[in-house]
Protein backbone atom coordinates (compact mmCIF):
# COMPACT_ATOMS: atom_id res chain seq x y z
CA UNK A 1 0.00 0.00 0.00
CA UNK A 2 0.80 3.70 -0.91
CA UNK A 3 2.29 5.53 2.13
CA UNK A 4 0.30 8.28 2.49
CA UNK A 5 1.68 11.93 1.17
CA UNK A 6 2.75 14.32 3.88
CA UNK A 7 1.73 18.21 3.64
CA UNK A 8 3.85 20.49 6.10
CA UNK A 9 2.24 23.94 6.23
CA UNK A 10 4.96 26.84 8.08
CA UNK A 11 1.93 28.96 9.10
CA UNK A 12 4.15 31.47 7.57
CA UNK A 13 2.42 34.80 8.59
CA UNK A 14 0.88 34.14 11.99
CA UNK A 15 1.76 32.84 15.29
CA UNK A 16 -0.41 30.26 15.36
CA UNK A 17 1.09 27.44 15.58
CA UNK A 18 4.05 27.16 18.27
CA UNK A 19 7.11 28.25 16.69
CA UNK A 20 8.91 25.46 18.61
CA UNK A 21 6.97 22.84 17.34
CA UNK A 22 7.04 23.53 13.75
CA UNK A 23 10.82 23.47 14.02
CA UNK A 24 10.77 20.23 15.75
CA UNK A 25 8.28 19.00 13.48
CA UNK A 26 9.84 20.32 10.19
CA UNK A 27 13.72 18.81 11.60
CA UNK A 28 11.87 15.54 12.21
CA UNK A 29 10.42 15.27 8.73
CA UNK A 30 13.56 15.92 7.53
CA UNK A 31 15.70 13.98 9.44
CA UNK A 32 12.93 11.19 8.58
CA UNK A 33 14.33 10.89 5.00
CA UNK A 34 10.63 10.96 4.26
CA UNK A 35 9.38 12.52 1.07
CA UNK A 36 6.99 15.25 1.79
CA UNK A 37 5.60 18.81 0.61
CA UNK A 38 5.96 21.88 2.50
CA UNK A 39 3.75 25.19 2.09
CA UNK A 40 4.83 28.69 3.39
CA UNK A 41 1.02 28.95 3.98
CA UNK A 42 -1.92 27.01 3.79
CA UNK A 43 -4.24 29.55 4.05
CA UNK A 44 -2.12 31.67 1.35
CA UNK A 45 -2.28 28.74 -0.87
CA UNK A 46 -6.04 27.95 -0.64
CA UNK A 47 -6.89 32.22 -0.97
CA UNK A 48 -4.95 31.70 -4.71
CA UNK A 49 -6.53 29.18 -5.34
CA UNK A 50 -2.87 27.27 -5.78
CA UNK A 51 -3.36 23.95 -8.37
CA UNK A 52 -1.22 22.22 -6.10
CA UNK A 53 -3.93 22.01 -3.29
CA UNK A 54 -6.19 19.84 -5.95
CA UNK A 55 -2.94 17.77 -7.08
CA UNK A 56 -2.44 16.97 -3.09
CA UNK A 57 -6.47 16.47 -2.46
CA UNK A 58 -6.34 14.05 -5.30
CA UNK A 59 -3.66 12.02 -4.12
CA UNK A 60 -4.80 9.00 -2.27
CA UNK A 61 -3.97 9.14 1.40
CA UNK A 62 -2.74 12.91 2.86
CA UNK A 63 -1.62 13.64 6.46
CA UNK A 64 -1.45 17.32 6.68
CA UNK A 65 0.43 19.11 10.03
CA UNK A 66 -1.59 22.09 9.71
CA UNK A 67 -4.02 23.04 12.34
CA UNK A 68 -7.93 22.17 13.23
CA UNK A 69 -9.13 19.98 11.17
CA UNK A 70 -12.34 22.01 9.95
CA UNK A 71 -10.13 24.58 9.46
CA UNK A 72 -8.17 22.72 7.08
CA UNK A 73 -11.39 21.23 5.45
CA UNK A 74 -12.59 24.54 4.63
CA UNK A 75 -9.58 25.87 3.23
CA UNK A 76 -9.04 23.03 0.77
CA UNK A 77 -13.03 23.51 -0.06
CA UNK A 78 -12.16 27.78 -0.65
CA UNK A 79 -9.11 26.38 -3.23
CA UNK A 80 -11.80 24.02 -5.57
CA UNK A 81 -9.99 20.97 -3.86
CA UNK A 82 -12.17 19.04 -1.42
CA UNK A 83 -10.77 16.83 0.63
CA UNK A 84 -11.51 12.83 1.25
CA UNK A 85 -12.72 12.84 4.34
CA UNK A 86 -11.73 8.85 4.10
CA UNK A 87 -8.07 9.68 3.17
CA UNK A 88 -7.37 12.29 5.02
CA UNK A 89 -5.78 13.06 8.49
CA UNK A 90 -5.48 16.25 10.04
CA UNK A 91 -2.26 16.79 12.37
CA UNK A 92 -3.07 19.46 14.41
CA UNK A 93 0.26 21.80 15.56
CA UNK A 94 -1.82 23.85 17.68
CA UNK A 95 -2.46 21.35 20.35
CA UNK A 96 -0.43 18.37 20.04
CA UNK A 97 3.21 18.91 21.21
CA UNK A 98 6.32 18.16 19.06
CA UNK A 99 6.66 14.71 19.51
CA UNK A 100 3.09 13.70 19.65
CA UNK A 101 2.50 15.57 16.00
CA UNK A 102 5.71 14.02 14.64
CA UNK A 103 4.70 10.34 15.37
CA UNK A 104 1.93 10.56 13.79
CA UNK A 105 2.67 12.58 10.74
CA UNK A 106 5.12 9.55 9.86
CA UNK A 107 3.20 6.62 11.19
CA UNK A 108 2.61 4.42 8.86
CA UNK A 109 -0.93 4.07 9.29
CA UNK A 110 -3.99 6.69 8.71
CA UNK A 111 -6.22 7.95 10.69
CA UNK A 112 -8.98 9.82 8.91
CA UNK A 113 -10.38 12.63 11.35
CA UNK A 114 -12.25 15.41 9.11
CA UNK A 115 -14.77 16.33 10.23
CA UNK A 116 -17.92 14.39 8.42
CA UNK A 117 -20.16 16.40 5.38
CA UNK A 118 -23.19 17.24 6.09
CA UNK A 119 -26.12 15.11 4.29
CA UNK A 120 -25.51 17.48 1.14
CA UNK A 121 -21.79 16.87 0.56
CA UNK A 122 -22.68 17.95 -2.83
CA UNK A 123 -22.75 21.39 -1.59
CA UNK A 124 -19.21 21.68 -0.11
CA UNK A 125 -17.37 19.51 -3.13
CA UNK A 126 -19.25 22.41 -5.25
CA UNK A 127 -18.13 25.29 -3.16
CA UNK A 128 -18.05 28.26 -4.56
CA UNK A 129 -14.57 29.43 -5.35
CA UNK A 130 -12.51 32.83 -3.83
CA UNK A 131 -12.17 35.65 -6.36
CA UNK A 132 -8.53 35.76 -7.31
CA UNK A 133 -6.12 37.16 -5.26
CA UNK A 134 -3.81 39.97 -6.63
CA UNK B 1 -4.42 35.84 -13.87
CA UNK B 2 -4.21 34.34 -10.11
CA UNK B 3 -0.32 34.19 -9.39
CA UNK B 4 0.78 31.23 -7.53
CA UNK B 5 3.80 30.68 -4.85
CA UNK B 6 6.93 29.65 -6.97
CA UNK B 7 7.49 25.67 -6.59
CA UNK B 8 10.67 23.64 -5.70
CA UNK B 9 11.62 20.24 -6.00
CA UNK B 10 14.71 19.28 -4.24
CA UNK B 11 15.92 16.55 -5.58
CA UNK B 12 18.07 13.72 -3.91
CA UNK B 13 17.91 10.77 -5.73
CA UNK B 14 19.33 9.04 -7.87
CA UNK B 15 22.35 10.98 -9.40
CA UNK B 16 21.75 13.79 -6.72
CA UNK B 17 24.08 14.48 -3.79
CA UNK B 18 22.39 13.88 -0.73
CA UNK B 19 22.88 16.81 1.92
CA UNK B 20 24.80 16.23 5.68
CA UNK B 21 22.63 16.05 8.71
CA UNK B 22 21.16 19.07 9.09
CA UNK B 23 21.88 20.72 5.88
CA UNK B 24 18.09 19.52 4.56
CA UNK B 25 16.05 21.19 7.37
CA UNK B 26 18.45 24.70 7.07
CA UNK B 27 17.76 24.73 3.75
CA UNK B 28 13.95 23.98 3.49
CA UNK B 29 13.20 26.33 6.83
CA UNK B 30 14.68 29.27 4.78
CA UNK B 31 13.07 28.46 1.41
CA UNK B 32 9.66 28.40 3.18
CA UNK B 33 10.48 31.69 5.03
CA UNK B 34 11.07 32.91 1.48
CA UNK B 35 7.65 31.92 0.48
CA UNK B 36 8.66 28.89 -1.74
CA UNK B 37 6.36 25.72 -1.76
CA UNK B 38 8.46 22.68 -1.57
CA UNK B 39 8.28 18.55 -2.72
CA UNK B 40 11.25 16.93 -1.38
CA UNK B 41 11.71 14.13 -2.63
CA UNK B 42 13.97 12.50 0.00
CA UNK B 43 17.21 10.82 -0.56
CA UNK B 44 15.59 7.53 -1.30
CA UNK B 45 13.05 8.76 -4.19
CA UNK B 46 13.47 9.79 -7.68
CA UNK B 47 12.73 12.97 -8.68
CA UNK B 48 9.21 13.81 -8.72
CA UNK B 49 8.03 13.63 -12.24
CA UNK B 50 7.06 16.81 -14.18
CA UNK B 51 3.88 16.06 -14.38
CA UNK B 52 3.26 15.77 -10.78
CA UNK B 53 4.66 18.95 -10.58
CA UNK B 54 4.08 21.25 -13.29
CA UNK B 55 5.57 24.67 -13.35
CA UNK B 56 8.11 23.93 -10.43
CA UNK B 57 11.96 24.43 -10.84
CA UNK B 58 14.18 21.12 -9.97
CA UNK B 59 16.85 21.26 -7.48
CA UNK B 60 19.82 19.65 -6.61
CA UNK B 61 21.25 20.17 -2.80
CA UNK B 62 24.69 21.33 -4.55
CA UNK B 63 22.56 24.57 -5.60
CA UNK B 64 21.70 24.98 -1.78
CA UNK B 65 25.20 23.89 -0.62
CA UNK B 66 26.96 27.32 1.08
CA UNK B 67 28.26 28.71 4.00
CA UNK B 68 25.05 30.32 4.85
CA UNK B 69 21.69 28.29 3.38
CA UNK B 70 19.51 31.45 4.41
CA UNK B 71 21.26 33.59 2.27
CA UNK B 72 21.25 31.51 -0.56
CA UNK B 73 17.77 30.87 -0.34
CA UNK B 74 17.22 34.57 -0.72
CA UNK B 75 19.70 34.61 -3.64
CA UNK B 76 17.45 32.06 -5.27
CA UNK B 77 14.03 33.41 -4.34
CA UNK B 78 15.49 36.11 -6.49
CA UNK B 79 16.31 34.17 -9.42
CA UNK B 80 13.22 31.99 -9.82
CA UNK B 81 10.63 34.82 -9.40
CA UNK B 82 13.02 36.78 -11.70
CA UNK B 83 13.10 34.03 -14.43
CA UNK B 84 9.23 33.10 -13.54
CA UNK B 85 7.96 36.95 -13.41
CA UNK B 86 5.92 35.93 -10.39
CA UNK B 87 3.87 39.09 -9.61
CA UNK B 88 2.54 37.35 -6.17
CA UNK B 89 2.70 40.49 -3.78
CA UNK B 90 3.07 40.22 -0.46
CA UNK B 91 -0.12 39.37 1.30
CA UNK B 92 -1.33 38.67 4.84
CA UNK B 93 -3.54 35.43 4.28
CA UNK B 94 -6.65 37.06 6.79
CA UNK B 95 -9.63 36.01 4.88
CA UNK B 96 -12.92 33.96 6.18
CA UNK B 97 -13.43 30.17 5.44
CA UNK B 98 -16.47 29.39 4.86
CA UNK B 99 -17.59 25.79 7.12
CA UNK B 100 -19.75 24.77 4.41
CA UNK B 101 -21.39 21.78 6.65
CA UNK B 102 -22.58 24.50 8.43
CA UNK B 103 -23.61 27.70 6.33
CA UNK B 104 -27.01 27.78 5.41
CA UNK B 105 -26.19 30.89 2.81
CA UNK B 106 -28.36 32.98 5.09
CA UNK B 107 -26.29 36.27 3.46
CA UNK B 108 -26.26 37.59 7.15
CA UNK B 109 -22.41 37.82 6.53
CA UNK B 110 -22.72 39.55 3.42
CA UNK B 111 -25.52 41.91 4.53
CA UNK B 112 -22.79 42.84 7.26
CA UNK B 113 -19.47 43.61 5.83
CA UNK B 114 -18.96 46.38 4.41
CA UNK B 115 -15.69 45.51 2.53
CA UNK B 116 -17.08 43.18 -0.16
CA UNK B 117 -15.60 40.33 1.12
CA UNK B 118 -19.11 38.53 0.11
CA UNK B 119 -21.15 37.62 -2.68
CA UNK B 120 -23.13 35.15 -4.00
CA UNK B 121 -22.96 32.91 -7.07
CA UNK B 122 -26.20 32.18 -9.16
CA UNK B 123 -26.96 28.98 -7.05
CA UNK B 124 -27.76 31.83 -4.34
CA UNK B 125 -24.83 30.00 -2.31
CA UNK B 126 -22.32 32.55 -0.12
CA UNK B 127 -18.97 32.50 -1.67
CA UNK B 128 -15.80 34.98 -0.47
CA UNK B 129 -15.67 37.21 -3.58
CA UNK B 130 -12.85 39.23 -2.53
CA UNK B 131 -10.13 37.87 0.37
CA UNK B 132 -7.75 40.83 -0.31
CA UNK B 133 -10.24 43.31 0.73
CA UNK B 134 -10.89 41.73 4.51
CA UNK B 135 -9.36 43.44 7.45
CA UNK B 136 -6.77 41.98 9.12
CA UNK B 137 -7.12 40.72 12.38
CA UNK B 138 -10.62 41.25 12.04
CA UNK B 139 -13.12 38.61 12.71
CA UNK B 140 -16.58 40.41 13.32
CA UNK B 141 -18.70 39.00 10.31
CA UNK B 142 -17.41 35.46 12.21
CA UNK B 143 -19.54 36.75 15.44
CA UNK B 144 -22.36 37.41 13.35
CA UNK B 145 -22.92 34.20 11.66
CA UNK B 146 -26.00 32.45 13.43
CA UNK B 147 -24.73 29.18 12.76
CA UNK B 148 -20.88 29.63 13.65
CA UNK B 149 -19.78 28.87 10.39
CA UNK B 150 -17.39 31.63 9.30
CA UNK B 151 -14.07 30.48 10.13
CA UNK B 152 -10.48 32.95 10.31
CA UNK B 153 -7.73 30.06 10.80
CA UNK B 154 -5.63 32.38 12.03
CA UNK B 155 -7.25 33.52 14.76
CA UNK B 156 -6.67 33.26 18.83
CA UNK B 157 -9.30 31.27 19.44
CA UNK B 158 -12.29 28.95 19.14
CA UNK B 159 -14.43 28.57 17.01
CA UNK B 160 -13.94 30.99 14.86
CA UNK B 161 -9.97 29.62 14.67
CA UNK B 162 -11.24 26.42 13.51
CA UNK B 163 -11.92 24.57 16.60
CA UNK B 164 -15.19 22.27 16.93
CA UNK B 165 -18.53 24.43 17.32
CA UNK B 166 -19.78 23.29 20.80
CA UNK B 167 -23.26 23.55 21.55
CA UNK B 168 -22.70 26.68 23.84
CA UNK B 169 -21.04 28.27 21.41
CA UNK B 170 -24.34 27.94 19.27
CA UNK B 171 -26.14 29.40 22.23
CA UNK B 172 -24.40 31.89 22.75
CA UNK B 173 -24.49 32.62 18.53
CA UNK B 174 -28.56 32.98 19.22
CA UNK B 175 -27.88 35.23 22.30
CA UNK B 176 -26.01 37.69 21.02
CA UNK B 177 -26.72 39.30 17.88
CA UNK B 178 -30.31 40.96 17.31
CA UNK B 179 -29.52 40.83 13.22
CA UNK B 180 -32.06 43.14 12.52
CA UNK B 181 -30.46 45.73 14.66
CA UNK B 182 -27.36 45.14 12.72
CA UNK B 183 -28.97 45.80 9.80
CA UNK B 184 -29.86 48.60 10.99
CA UNK B 185 -26.33 50.13 11.49
CA UNK B 186 -26.31 49.96 15.00
CA UNK B 187 -23.08 48.16 15.19
CA UNK B 188 -21.29 50.10 12.84
CA UNK B 189 -22.31 53.05 14.87
CA UNK B 190 -20.99 51.61 18.18
CA UNK B 191 -17.72 50.73 16.26
CA UNK B 192 -17.29 54.27 15.01
CA UNK B 193 -18.55 55.32 18.81
CA UNK B 194 -15.43 53.16 20.04
CA UNK B 195 -13.24 54.78 17.68
CA UNK B 196 -14.27 58.19 18.70
CA UNK B 197 -13.91 57.22 22.23
CA UNK B 198 -10.24 55.51 21.58
CA UNK B 199 -9.37 59.38 20.13
CA UNK B 200 -10.69 61.43 23.02
CA UNK B 201 -9.98 59.35 25.86
CA UNK B 202 -13.60 59.96 26.64
CA UNK B 203 -16.42 57.95 27.50
CA UNK B 204 -19.81 58.04 29.09
CA UNK B 205 -22.33 55.40 30.06
CA UNK B 206 -24.72 54.45 27.39
CA UNK B 207 -28.29 54.36 27.41
CA UNK B 208 -29.94 51.17 26.92
CA UNK B 209 -33.35 49.94 27.97
CA UNK B 210 -32.97 46.47 29.24
CA UNK B 211 -34.33 44.44 26.44
CA UNK B 212 -30.95 45.78 24.55
CA UNK B 213 -29.21 45.19 27.03
CA UNK B 214 -27.58 42.05 26.29
CA UNK B 215 -27.45 43.18 22.62
CA UNK B 216 -25.28 46.13 23.57
CA UNK B 217 -23.03 43.51 25.19
CA UNK B 218 -22.48 41.62 22.49
CA UNK B 219 -21.82 44.25 20.43
CA UNK B 220 -19.16 45.98 22.64
CA UNK B 221 -17.81 42.51 22.66
CA UNK B 222 -17.63 42.74 18.69
CA UNK B 223 -16.45 45.82 18.81
CA UNK B 224 -13.32 45.17 21.56
CA UNK B 225 -12.38 42.99 18.78
CA UNK B 226 -11.98 45.08 15.56
CA UNK B 227 -8.17 46.02 15.62
CA UNK B 228 -8.33 49.65 15.84
CA UNK B 229 -6.79 50.29 12.42
CA UNK B 230 -9.78 48.92 11.12
CA UNK B 231 -12.41 51.65 13.65
CA UNK B 232 -10.05 54.36 12.26
CA UNK B 233 -10.53 53.07 8.48
CA UNK B 234 -14.31 53.14 8.57
CA UNK B 235 -15.87 55.48 6.48
CA UNK B 236 -18.42 58.20 7.39
CA UNK B 237 -21.82 57.48 8.60
CA UNK B 238 -23.05 58.28 5.47
CA UNK B 239 -20.91 55.87 3.37
CA UNK B 240 -21.50 53.53 5.88
CA UNK B 241 -25.34 53.63 5.84
CA UNK B 242 -24.34 53.64 2.05
CA UNK B 243 -22.52 50.37 1.72
CA UNK B 244 -24.85 48.54 4.20
CA UNK B 245 -27.87 49.36 2.37
CA UNK B 246 -26.06 48.14 -0.89
CA UNK B 247 -24.66 44.89 1.11
CA UNK B 248 -28.27 44.50 2.22
CA UNK B 249 -29.86 44.80 -1.09
CA UNK B 250 -26.95 42.10 -2.39
CA UNK B 251 -27.93 39.57 0.34
CA UNK B 252 -31.66 40.30 -0.39
CA UNK B 253 -31.03 39.76 -4.31
CA UNK B 254 -29.32 36.26 -3.38
CA UNK B 255 -31.35 35.01 -0.44
CA UNK B 256 -34.27 35.80 -3.41
CA UNK B 257 -33.24 35.20 -6.63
Amino acid sequence: MKAPVILYCHCRYAQVLPDAVKRAVLERLCASGQPFEAVPDLCELAARRDPRLARLAATGALKIAACFPRAVKGLFAAAGAPLAADRTQVVNLRVLDAEAAGAALLAAELSPNLPPDKETPAAAAAAPAPAPVP
Amino acid sequence: MNPILPHLVLCEGDGAAPPAAGERFTAVLALLEQGFTLTCAGPDHAPVPSAEAPGATLLDWPALRGADPAARAAELAAQVRAREATDARPWLPWFPVIDYDRCTHCMQCLSFCLFGVYGADADKHLRVEHPDQCKTNCPACSRVCPEAAIMFPKYKAGPINGEPVQDADLQREKMKIDISALLGGDVYALLRARSERARSRFSKERDADKALAERQKCLAQLAAEVPPEVLQSLPSPEEIARRAEEAAARARAARQG
